[in-house]
């Protein structure tokens, strides 16, 4: 009975879909995309020439193009949680999804996982751009000095450091390892530089059974050690500032809040980048609106444990009665924070209730404002944890508020520039939809609707009948 | 791997928290008690904090924006803010690093740029700082200070540049700096002390600050030796880390509620080195 109802509903792929269309739909996206894929490659180029200068500015003058007393972390370790955080998502959904059996990831999650590396190495360069010395930023890597000078394993910044190469260097190995059928096929496929490239990349690949049976099991390995991995990292980057003795800071629900924050924050960011695929490489039929349903659904769910998360904190710091860190939530809400506080509640936990519309789920202009509105309000939360705390802390005579110069600003919309130029490379080289499980996928669906077939027509089944379900999965 | 090795040697020589008694290994431990009923404001130990330890002047324009560079600041306080000027009558508050025994600033940094010295002192290592800022996010006094600019370029124009320190460097763009308690001088007086085999007195040197009071209000002196006038002025007062049984104390629980020591934001544990002394006003009620 339940095959029926599964057959009954709408489906997240057509199942008659043959497998040399699914080659050919996909490998398209490496040679003619729509001309909006080139307006937006134009429009990463200028934000990453604005971003780079006003690096080199702030480089030759120092940072006070961009900081003053107390408010010595601001825009750029906002910007830092915030890219740290969309990188989560890739993961979530590749690893968590792909543990569970979940077939609708299959389409997406190649695209998501790219979204992963990049944003993490659009991450990584905010901690160095924010260092008063950034030439001497690999201090804080434990490599083996003559001169006994370590870094100090007692801070939260280096932690920061391995985690994030750690979670960048097993993201990027679990990118690669997930991709090399579909290079194999890109391979087969192309000629030039590009069968060079894939033939390299490729590893030799030629399907056969051993090859299969060790890419399951290594791709499996790697999707159980991410997950923890994941966790970890955000959790860390929230020590940061749990760890310090901050009012605002020294919250216990941090690791937790900074997880759901950062699932929140990439789940739209797929969205986003879901709708811009699509359109770019015309791939209505793979990223289909049942699809784009249930990673709403997903944020939808993700949103509200991230309110839940959000008033917890609020909570505990309003009955802990502690009197400075009442003080800094007192002035998030009413002080000069107060548009960017009520901005960040709205878009964040208002705005997602738009995701439990079924019509505005499947209406692909809306999903992509409100995906991008969901994203503005997570840079919002990040914003309000660092900046409030900083200009309210401990002692009164250092309170004050502060706006970011415009050489922050310029920065970090290069960052923008510089995460989309390499997602945009990615998609243009690299096959951004998993072919061998969107085949995967064709087939299952066939198995289950012949299966159900046979279940109420008593027809005997046509495809598929010989092999058992195990060898298929 | 002989750095491995002295990392694992000296792991636990690090800063311990206060429930642990503090460092263990104190030479000196170098203190302060200031009296704020003999401060008048002036600004003089502010003043001197410039000149001996080199600080840029940064101009009025930078000072606005947050650029300040002053390791010593005299904050003002309006007592009765119902009344006006001038019966509403300011109180000071001298404020400067407060050298921690269990300083927020020195886990936090990722590169031990800043660390604690067998002196008691906060040290702040130039050369190995970063910059990355965080000790003075999780500094609740708010006196570590950030070069933000190259100010040698435009703060000494000539001849201004021969009043400098020889004895202290000039800190470029990109890294944290904050008062040290005249290290220089401290440093003078136990190399003198040193060759001629004896302890340091008391009295025989201070900081540029005690130095140019007016008033001496402010007291320095070695925390450990129980002849220094500091020692006697905290006791006096009651102000310590321990109680009588040699427990951490968490407040100051005094016997005498009429003692006017106290140390600043002495809740968060941080068990500063600068005992303040309340200043007593007679008001008409």
């Amino acid at each position: 009975m339940k095959d029926i109802a599964i057959h009954s509903q709408e489906k997240d792929i057509r199942e008659d879909l043959p497998w040399k269309q699914i080659n050919t739909d996909i490998l398209r996206s490496l040679d003619n995309p729509r001309r909006g894929y080139w307006y937006s490659i134009i429009v990463c180029l200028v934000l990453l020439a604005i971003g780079f200068t006003a690096e080199v500015i702030q480089y030759q003058h120092g940072m006070g193009m961009s900081k003053n007393h107390p408010h010595m972390w601001n825009l750029y370790i906002a910007t830092f949680i915030f890219w740290i955080g969309m990188s989560h998502s890739g993961t979530l959904l590749s690893a968590i999804l792909h543990i569970v059996h979940a077939d609708w990831r299959k389409p997406i999650y190649r695209f998501a996982e790219a979204m992963t590396t990049f944003s993490l190495m659009t991450a990584l360069l905010f901690p160095v751009i924010h260092l008063g010395r950034l030439w001497n930023f690999y201090w804080v890597v434990p490599y083996i000095p003559s001169r006994g000078t370590w870094p100090n394993f007692r801070s939260p910044l280096s932690w920061d450091g391995f985690a994030i190469m750690t979670y960048l260097t097993s993201s990027a190995l679990f990118l690669y390892i997930g991709m090399l059928p579909d290079l194999a096929i890109a391979r087969d496929n192309t000629t030039g530089w590009r069968k060079r490239l894939y033939s390299t990349l490729s590893l030799g690949w030629c399907g056969n059974d051993r090859q299969w049976r060790v890419f399951r099991k290594a791709y499996m390995l790697m999707a159980i050690f991410l997950i923890p991995l994941a966790v970890s990292v955000h959790s860390i980057v929230s020590s940061d500032f749990a760890m310090s003795i901050n009012p605002g800071w020294h919250v216990t629900t941090f690791p937790p809040y900074f997880v759901a924050g950062a699932l929140y924050s990439g789940c739209a960011a797929i969205i986003t980048l879901f709708i811009l695929l699509r359109y770019y490489f015309r791939w209505e039929e793979y990223m289909t609106l049942p699809i784009l349903e249930k990673i709403c659904k997903l944020t939808f769910a993700i949103a509200m444990m991230w309110t839940y998360l959000n008033l917890v904190e609020f909570a505990s710091v309003w009955y802990g009665h502690d009197v400075y860190g009442k003080e800094v939530l007192w002035g998030k809400m009413t002080g000069a924070y107060a548009p960017a506080f009520w901005s960040m509640m709205f878009f964040g936990s208002v705005l997602p209730f738009t995701l439990a519309f079924r019509s505005l789920r499947r209406h692909i202009p809306t999903m992509m404002a409100v995906s991008i509105l969901l994203n503005v309000g997570m840079w919002l939360e990040r914003w309000m944890i660092v900046s409030p705390t900083l200009s309210q802390s401990f002692y009164p005579w250092s309170w004050d508020v502060m706006w970011p110069t415009l050489t922050s600003w310029a920065i970090v919309l290069g960052s923008f520039g510089w995460f989309g130029l390499l997602f945009l490379v990615f998609v243009k080289i690299f096959p951004s939809v998993s072919m061998y499980e969107v085949k995967e996928m064709v087939y299952h669906r066939k198995l289950a609707t012949e299966k159900a077939a046979a279940r109420v027509g008593g027809a005997a089944p046509a495809y598929g009948a010989h092999m058992k379900k195990e060898d298929a999965v | 791997m002989s750095s491995l090795q002295n990392l694992i040697n000296n792991w636990s020589q690090y800063r311990k928290g206060i429930e642990e008694g503090g460092f263990h290994h104190y030479e000196h431990r170098w203190g302060m008690a200031i009296d704020l009923n003999a401060c008048i404001g002036c600004n003089a130990c502010s003043t001197a904090c410039y000149a001996e330890n080199n600080l840029a002047v940064v101009g009025p324009e930078r000072f606005a924006k947050g650029h300040f560079m002053h390791w010593m600041r005299v904050e003002r306080y309006w007592d009765q803010p119902e009344k006006e000027f001038p019966e509403q009558g300011a109180s000071f508050l001298p404020m400067m690093c407060q050298q921690c025994g269990a300083a927020p600033c020195e886990p936090v940094c990722p590169v031990v740029a800043t660390y604690h010295t067998p002196d008691g002192l906060n040290a702040q290592v130039y050369n190995r700082c970063i910059g990355s800022r965080y000790c003075n996010n999780n500094c609740p006094y708010r006196v570590r200070y950030f070069n933000f600019w190259s100010y040698y370029e435009s703060s000494w124009p000539e001849p201004l540049n021969m009043q400098l320190n020889p004895d202290l460097t000039v800190r470029d763009k990109g890294v944290m700096e904050k008062c040290t308690f005249c290290v220089q001088r401290i440093r003078t007086a136990k190399d003198k002390a040193k060759m001629e085999n004896r302890k340091v007195k008391d009295g025989e040197f201070t900081t540029a600050c005690a130095q140019a009071c007016p008033t001496n209000a402010i007291h320095f002196g070695d925390l450990m030796d129980p002849e220094s006038q500091v020692t006697k002025l905290w006791a006096t007062h009651q102000v310590s880390r321990v109680d009588e049984q040699g427990r951490p104390r968490h407040e100051q629980d005094k016997q005498n509620p009429e003692l006017r020591g106290y140390r600043v934001l002495e809740e968060l544990n941080t068990d500063p080195s600068v005992m303040y002394l309340e200043r007593v006003r007679e008001t008409l009620a």
